[in-house]
């Protein structure tokens, strides 16, 4: 089982993909979240985004100004209005 | 007569160089066409994540919220009207103008006092030569807005919004833009944006799809707060793509009727200038004809 990923900004989709985990950072702290998670709405605070691949694929990093993350049926949706990715080893 | 040719010559010289700007034109809208329908698409999956986050607190939770509550004696109306900044485009903003006029009549009638927001310098030179008033206008960038005017405006918007119509603020907000339908109709249209009527709209998700419990963090009203604002930007910046992408297939279609047009007026000239030149040879020969007869006679 893994998570299935979308990054999403205001003016495109910016990254999608599979994922072990997700590592956010909500206003009220981080948050890491795995499969099987329950559904959540959580505001995000400016920060980066950790998204770890599948299998030792190499993950990515979001960097977001804000925004929200919601979970649901194994489907993590990162959205903010300005999102920029970059790979991760 | 030799006057009368050369004047139809350079008539159809000047035509054929419009034509080419004409084309030129023609050619850059239909390109861009496709471009600004792209924009559009692919700003979609960041509406339908909003859309979606939106109502499924707005379902879950009883949170009231300012945004979403209906004032019971509205004032003062925003109406933004979204137009081109260029011409050579058809009606395009004169049919967007004159909703924007069927608009502020009904809310006027309503004992509600319109205030003008307005993109696109057509509009603003429209209503600037009307002396009305202008409460803001936002001009240079209607054939490919970004994201940053959108969520300007917005903040505009909904800062006038909370600020209420008593404090020189607004009670309602509309919007005039035009609807891309196809590549063939655009249709100008007006609606409302705030107070928030139950999420409405084309992505609101299928009924038959129950939205999970979601829980919120931190909590719903701090969700809702900060969902609702950026819906509003990503609506507006929604409605500018589709705005830009009738635009530009406005103008394609006004440039190639009047690229059309000219061939026509080129074919005519021609035919006018076909004409002369025949009648001056004419005249030429009868000329020379009657000049030999006399020389003959007078022998």
């Amino acid at each position: 089982m893994s998570l299935q990923v979308q990054v999403v900004s205001a003016e495109r989709e910016v990254w999608t993909g599979e994922a072990t985990m997700v590592l956010a950072r909500t206003l009220e702290g981080e948050i890491g979240i795995l499969t099987g998670h329950e559904p959540m709405l959580a505001v995000l605070a400016a920060g980066e985004v950790r998204v770890d691949g599948v299998g030792g694929a190499a993950g990515i990093t979001a960097h977001v100004d804000g925004g929200f993350l919601s979970v649901e049926h194994d489907t993590v949706l990162v959205v903010a209005e300005r999102a920029r990715v970059g790979e991760r080893a | 007569m030799a006057g009368q040719l050369r004047e139809y010559r350079g008539r159809i010289k000047s035509t054929k160089s419009i034509q080419k700007i004409f084309r030129a034109m023609e050619l850059i809208a239909t390109s861009r066409i496709a471009k600004a329908r792209q924009a559009v698409a692919a700003s979609s999956p960041y509406a339908r994540a909003l859309t979606r986050a939106v109502s499924a607190v707005a379902t879950y939770t009883d949170a009231e919220h300012p945004l979403l509550t209906e004032r019971e004696n509205p004032q003062r109306a925003a109406v933004l009207v979204v137009t081109s900044d260029r011409g050579m485009a058809g009606a395009y903003s004169s049919n967007t103008l004159r909703e924007a006029e069927r608009l502020i009549v009904t809310l006027r009638e309503r004992g509600v006092e319109p205030v003008l927001y307005v993109l696109g310098r057509k509009g603003v030179t429209y209503f600037r030569f009307r002396r009305r008033d202008i409460e803001a206008s936002w001009t240079g960038n209607s054939e490919s807005p970004t994201y940053e005017i959108a969520d300007e405006v917005g903040e505009t918007l909904v800062e006038a919004f909370q600020r209420g119509g008593a404090e020189g603020g607004v009670d309602e907000i509309h919007i005039v833009s035009t609807r891309f339908l196809s590549m063939v109709t655009q249709e100008p249209q007006a609606l409302r944006l705030l107070p928030l009527e139950v999420v409405e709209g084309v992505e609101a998700p299928p009924s038959h799809e129950v939205l999970p419990l979601y829980s919120f963090e931190p909590d719903p009203e701090t969700v809702l707060d900060a969902l609702l604002p950026r819906y509003i930007s990503a609506r507006i910046f929604n409605l500018l793509l589709q705005a830009s992408a009738s635009e530009h297939a406005a103008r394609q279609r006004a440039m190639k009727a009047a690229g059309d047009n000219a061939d026509d007026i080129i074919k005519d000239f021609t035919r006018l200038a076909n004409q002369a030149r025949q009648a001056e040879i004419t005249q030429e020969i009868s000329e020379i004809v009657s000049g030999a007869d006399a020389m003959t006679s007078a022998r």
